[in-house]
C-alpha cells in the first residue's frame, strides 16, 4: 500500500533539528523544542507501527518514481518496530539530556545534532534502497562524531579518533560492496536486488560481495574481531550520549545485517557457519572483556559487544524460531542498554565516578532508586519474568535443534557472565560501604533541584516500565517477533509490496 | 582503459590500507582519503564505461535505442564525494584538535585514559 505517512517520523526530527539551530545559544528554548519534537516523533512512530500492523507493508516512492528506478521507503513490521523503539529511546534520552547535559554543550548545538542523529536512524530503518541506506548511515555517523567530540575533553578526543577512523573505514567497505553489487545487478532497490541476485550464476562474486557487506556492517555493529573500537570509545562521552550510542547505534548495523542477509543474500551453508563462529567468538570475548574491567561504563561497553553475539547467532541459525528470538532480544536490548547508561549517568552524578572501587553505599543513601536500578540490572541479566529471559528460551531451543553445542555453551557462558557482573555491580555499588578517603566531589545529585531530579529519574522509570511490559507482555512481543521472522524467511510479500505490478509483467 | 582503472583502484586500496596501518595520524587520514577515492573509482568502473549519448528519450519516441551512458554511477559517485568531503574535513579538524591537546602525531600516545582504570 502506498502511504506518504512513512516519511513523517524522519521529517519531524529534521524540522526539530532545524528549529533548534534557529535558537542557537538559547538553552531553555532548545530543551523545550527537543522534548516537543521527540514527543511528536514518538506519537508518529506509534501511529506508523499501528498502521503497519493494520494494513500490512507500506511503501512510498519518492517523487513518484516507480521502484526500482526511484528511491523507495518501506515500512514492514521490522522497520516500524525499530522506528517505534527509536522514538521511545529518543524521548527518554531527550528528557534526560535536559538536566544531564551541561549548558555549554547545549549552547553549541547538542540538541540539533541529537535530532539529526535520530532522523538518520529513522531514515536508515525505513529506506528500501541500498545506496540511500548508505547515505542515512553517513548522516548517523557524522552526527555521532560531533556528539562524541562535543566538549573536547582529552579522553573524548582519544576515544573519538578510533571511533572516527573505524567508522569511516566501515563506510568505505560498505560503499565498495554497493559499487560491486551495482556492477553485477544494475540495481539499487533492495526488493529488486533480491530478485536479481538470486538469478546470478556467478555465486562466488555474490558471496564475496555479501562478505564485504558483512565486514562493513560488522565494524559498525562491533562483532568479533572488529569490535575493538567500541570499548575504547563508548565510555568517553557524557552518559546521555553514551546511552543513545549504546542503545541504538550498534543496533542499526544489526538491522542492516538482518535486512541484507535475509532479503538479498540468503546465507548458504558457508555463511551460516561463519555467522555462528563469529557469534561464538563475540559472546566469549565480549564476556571476558567485561570481567576484566573495573569501571561500570567500560563493563557495559563490553556487554554491548557480548550481546551482539545473540543477534549474529540468530542470523546464523536462520530458522524461524532463532530469528524470532534474536528480534525479541533486539527489542529488549535497545531499551535495556539505553537505560543502563542512563543509570550509570545518575550514579556518576551522585558519586563522581563509575569505578567500582570508588563506589559504594548507594543502597543506604538512595533505597528507592536502588530498587529501580535493580529492575534495570535484572532485566539485563534476564532473570524471569523480566524482559531478557524470554528471547533466550527461543535461542536455546533453536540452537539445540540445530545441534550446535559449542554455540549453546557460548550462549550460556555469556548469560552467566552477565549475571555474574550484575551481582558484582550490585555488591560493589549498592551494598558495600562507601570507601573512605578518595571522594573528590560532593554528591552532585543530592544538591540538584527537585524538578531536575525528576527529569533524570523519569526516563529511567519509563524505560524500566517498558522493559517490565516486554517481560510480562512477552506473548504480544513474541507474536510481533514471530511475524517479523516470518516476513524475513518468506520475503515475497516485501518484494511484492515494493515492486507491485512490475513483478507480474 | 578498464585495465588501467583496475590497476589504479588496486593501487589506491593497497596504499590506503598500508597508510592506515602506520602510527602517524596524518598518514591514517591520508589512507582514508585514498581508500575513499578508490571506492569512487570502483563504482565508476563497475557501472560500465561506455561512450554513449545521454539517456534522454526523444520527444515522440517511446524507447531509447542508441548506446547510452548510465547516469546512476555518476550520481552515486557525486553523492559519495560530497559525503567523504564532509567527513574528511571533520577528520582534519579533529586531528588538529588532538594534536593541540596532546602535542603528538603518534597514535600510540592516545591511550593515556586506558591506563587510568
Amino acid at each position: 500500500m502506498i502511504d506518504n505517512f512513512i516519511i513523517l517520523p524522519v521529517l519531524v526530527h529534521m524540522f526539530t533539528a532545524i528549529i533548534a539551530i534557529f535558537f542557537w545559544q538559547k538553552v531553555n528554548i532548545q530543551r523545550v523544542i527537543s522534548i516537543l519534537g521527540s514527543s511528536i516523533g514518538l506519537v508518529l512512530s506509534l501511529k506508523l507501527f499501528l498502521k503497519t500492523q493494520g494494513t500490512g507493508i507500506l511503501t512510498m516512492q519518492a517523487g513518484d518514481w516507480q521502484a526500482p528506478f526511484g528511491i523507495t521507503f518501506v515500512s514492514d513490521t521490522f522497520s516500524s518496530v525499530l522506528v517505534l523503539l527509536t522514538g521511545i529511546v529518543a524521548i527518554s534520552v531527550s528528557l534526560f539530556s535536559t538536566a544531564a547535559v551541561s549548558t555549554n554543550r547545549i549552547r553549541y548545538g547538542y540538541f540539533a545534532i541529537f535530532h539529526f542523529l535520530i532522523m538518520g536512524l529513522n531514515g536508515a530503518f525505513l529506506t528500501g534502497d541500498i545506496f540511500n541506506l548508505y547515505v542515512w548511515f553517513e548522516i548517523v555517523i557524522i552526527s555521532s562524531f560531533v556528539l562524541m567530540t562535543l566538549g573536547g575533553r582529552k579522553p573524548q578526543m582519544e576515544g573519538a579518533i578510533k571511533y572516527v577512523a573505524m567508522n569511516m573505514l566501515a563506510s568505505i567497505i560498505f560503499l565498495t560492496a554497493i559499487g560491486i553489487l551495482y556492477g553485477i545487478t544494475g540495481s539499487l532497490n533492495m526488493a529488486d536486488l533480491a530478485v536479481k541476485v538470486a538469478q546470478i550464476e556467478n555465486r562466488g562474486l555474490v558471496n564475496v560481495t555479501g562478505l564485504l557487506f558483512f565486514v562493513g556492517f560488522g565494524i559498525k555493529s562491533a562483532v568479533f574481531p572488529l569490535y575493538f573500537w567500541l570499548p575504547s570509545s563508548y565510555h568517553t562521552p557524557p552518559s546521555s550520549i553514551a546511552a543513545l550510542f549504546g542503545g541504538l547505534l550498534t543496533k542499526v548495523g544489526i538491522y542492516a545485517m538482518f535486512r541484507i542477509f535475509t532479503l538479498i543474500f540468503v546465507p548458504d551453508h558457508f555463511m551460516m557457519n561463519l555467522f555462528i563462529i563469529v557469534a561464538i567468538m563475540t559472546l566469549v570475548t565480549g564476556a571476558l572483556g567485561a570481567i576484566s574491567k573495573n569501571s561500570m561504563r567500560r563493563m557495559f561497553s563490553y556487554l554491548i559487544v557480548c550481546h551482539i553475539g545473540y543477534f549474529i547467532a540468530g542470523l546464523g541459525l536462520f530458522t524461524e524460531i532463532a530469528i524470532a528470538g534474536a528480534i525479541f532480544y533486539l527489542i529488549h536490548d535497545i531499551i535495556v542498554k539505553t537505560n543502563l547508561f542512563l543509570v550509570s549517568g545518575i550514579i556518576y552524578k551522585a558519586r563522581g565516578s563509575t569505578d567500582l572501587r570508588r563506589l559504594g553505599g548507594f543502597y543506604k543513601d538512595y533505597p528507592k532508586l536502588s530498587i529501580l536500578f535493580a529492575i534495570v540490572l535484572f532485566s539485563l541479566a534476564g532473570i524471569p519474568p523480566l524482559s531478557g529471559f524470554w528471547p533466550k528460551i527461543n535461542l536455546f531451543q533453536a540452537t539445540l535443534t540445530a545441534n550446535s553445542f559449542i554455540l549453546i555453551l557460548a550462549l550460556i557462558f555469556a548469560s552467566f557472565i552477565t549475571l555474574y557482573l550484575i551481582a558484582k555491580i550490585w555488591l560493589e555499588v549498592f551494598w558495600k560501604g562507601l570507601p573512605k578517603g578518595d571522594i573528590e566531589k560532593g554528591d552532585e545529585f543530592e544538591d540538584l533541584p527537585g524538578e531536575k531530579k525528576f527529569v533524570l529519574i523519569l526516563p529511567v522509570v519509563s524505560l524500566a516500565a517498558v522493559s517490565i511490559f516486554i517481560g510480562f507482555g512477552a506473548e504480544y512481543v513474541m507474536k510481533i517477533s514471530q511475524k517479523i521472522a516470518v516476513e524475513m524467511i518468506d520475503t515475497q510479500p516485501y518484494i511484492h509490496a515494493v515492486l507491485g505490478d512490475l513483478l507480474s509483467k | 582503459m578498464e585495465l588501467l582503472l583496475v590497476i589504479l583502484i588496486g593501487v589506491l586500496y593497497a596504499a590506503g590500507i598500508y597508510l592506515m596501518f602506520r602510527r602517524s595520524m596524518v598518514r591514517l587520514l591520508l589512507g582514508l582519503i585514498l581508500l575513499g577515492n578508490g571506492a569512487n573509482l570502483l563504482i565508476f568502473l563497475m557501472g560500465d564505461i561506455a561512450k554513449g549519448k545521454p539517456p534522454i528519450i526523444k520527444a515522440g519516441a517511446s524507447v531509447f535505442t542508441d548506446v547510452y551512458a548510465d547516469p546512476v554511477p555518476q550520481s552515486l559517485i557525486l553523492t559519495a564525494i560530497v559525503i567523504s568531503f564532509g567527513l574528511q574535513s571533520f577528520a582534519i579538524i579533529l586531528l588538529k584538535r588532538i594534536y593541540l591537546l596532546t602535542g603528538s602525531d603518534d597514535l600510540d600516545t592516545l591511550n593515556t585514559h586506558d591506563k587510568d582504570i
